[in-house]
């Protein structure tokens, strides 16, 4: 016998339409962008061009202002699903109000220097 | 454009650790404990065929269902790494969205409950397929009756080198334990096996896994190595 409490939930209809609409009715994000993948605001932006977004828009760039902020990080402070989180990301990073936080390419977790380095920092915490 | 315009951009790597085990055996509370922030629910909207699933009204003709992961975060600023922390459904019809996660990461924490030992089979063998350094972490549950790390590993049919780790995932120190021995153990791997190639594990054996002695409420019936 399945058990069904491990069952993901279904989404209401109400809350797909509106990410529905959040995404003009994509499902793809232009830029390939991973769970792990992190952003920032774009240095000097004006005032003009932040007064223009969308209230998600607003709040990714409020979110990433100070950091870098990871994909997964930005869909789950947004409440949005994560491939509509990256097609909103993507969006911003083609109108440069986002830019990808360095290093623009992703970690290899098996680099033995990067495991020495990680063995350090969680000991010392 | 130039890196450090922004006056507090560290350029800090990413690296993943999952964190995967059946329902309720503590994913939520593990992340939770170790994360530096709020932990984060992050959702993701499948496309599939197979679950019970509502029409969309008039949006697609596809049928959706959302999926829950656990997300935290562990900065360390000296090393000017972070640790992105992914708590994962163990059920196989997610492997898909293991494999994405997979991919990069330093590996995963296998959590088990000895009362339901047989949940963690899928992730176990997802893992070792894949030549995932994990390790399994028992959460030693108040009422759980208490096993020793080897009993457990004769239970899984673990090859002998992944550790096997009791803790408590509501302990802080417990839990940096836990992530500790599955760095130290992805280093290992990964200094036993040339750069260019991946950790070599044994595959599992394809056998039923024996039960525990007495006690545990686990059935073991069928055999848990599904093709996949």
């Amino acid at each position: 016998m399945p058990d069904f409490t491990d069952e993901p939930w279904l989404a209401e209809d109400t809350a797909q339409l509106r990410l529905y609409a959040l995404t003009g009715g994509r499902t793809r994000p232009a830029r390939a962008l991973g769970l792990v993948s992190r952003v920032r605001a774009a240095p000097g932006l004006a005032p003009s061009t932040v007064d223009r977004l969308g209230p998600e828009s607003a709040q990714v760039l409020e979110l990433c202002g100070r950091e870098p902020r990871s994909v997964a990080e930005i869909a789950g402070r947004l409440g949005v699903p994560v491939q509509v989180t990256k097609i909103l990301l993507s969006d911003l990073l083609d109108s440069h109000v986002l830019v990808p936080a360095l290093p623009p390419r992703e970690a290899d977790g098996s680099d033995p220097l990067l495991l020495e380095a990680a063995l350090e920092g969680l000991r010392s915490l | 454009m130039k890196a450090f315009e922004a006056s507090d951009d560290i350029p800090l790597t990413a690296l993943k650790i999952l964190i995967a085990g059946g329902f309720g055996v503590g994913k939520t509370t593990m992340v939770a404990t170790v994360s530096e922030i709020e932990p984060l629910t992050t959702e993701e909207i499948l496309t599939t065929a197979s679950a019970a699933t509502d029409s969309l009204v008039g949006v697609e003709n596809k049928t959706t269902t959302t999926v829950s992961m656990d997300f935290g975060r562990i900065t360390l600023w000296r090393q000017q790494l972070q640790l992105l922390l992914f708590g994962t459904p163990g059920q196989d019809r997610f492997w898909f969205m293991w494999d994405d996660l997979a991919l990069g990461s330093i590996g995963a924490v296998v959590l088990a409950d000895t009362r339901r030992l047989d949940d963690c089979f899928s992730a176990v063998e997802f893992f070792e397929d894949r030549g995932v350094p994990f390790v399994v972490a028992v959460n030693e549950f108040d009422t759980a009756h208490r096993y020793t790390a080897e009993e457990v590993q004769s239970a899984i049919e673990l090859n002998p080198d992944v550790p096997v780790i009791m803790f408590d995932a509501r302990a802080p120190f417990s839990t940096q334990q836990v992530l500790i021995r599955l760095v130290e153990y992805a280093l290992t791997l990964s200094l036993r096996s040339s750069p260019a190639s991946e950790p070599a594990l044994e595959p599992p054996a394809p056998t039923p896994s024996p039960s525990l002695p007495s006690a545990s409420a686990a059935s073991f019936d069928g055999n848990p190595h599904r093709a996949l």
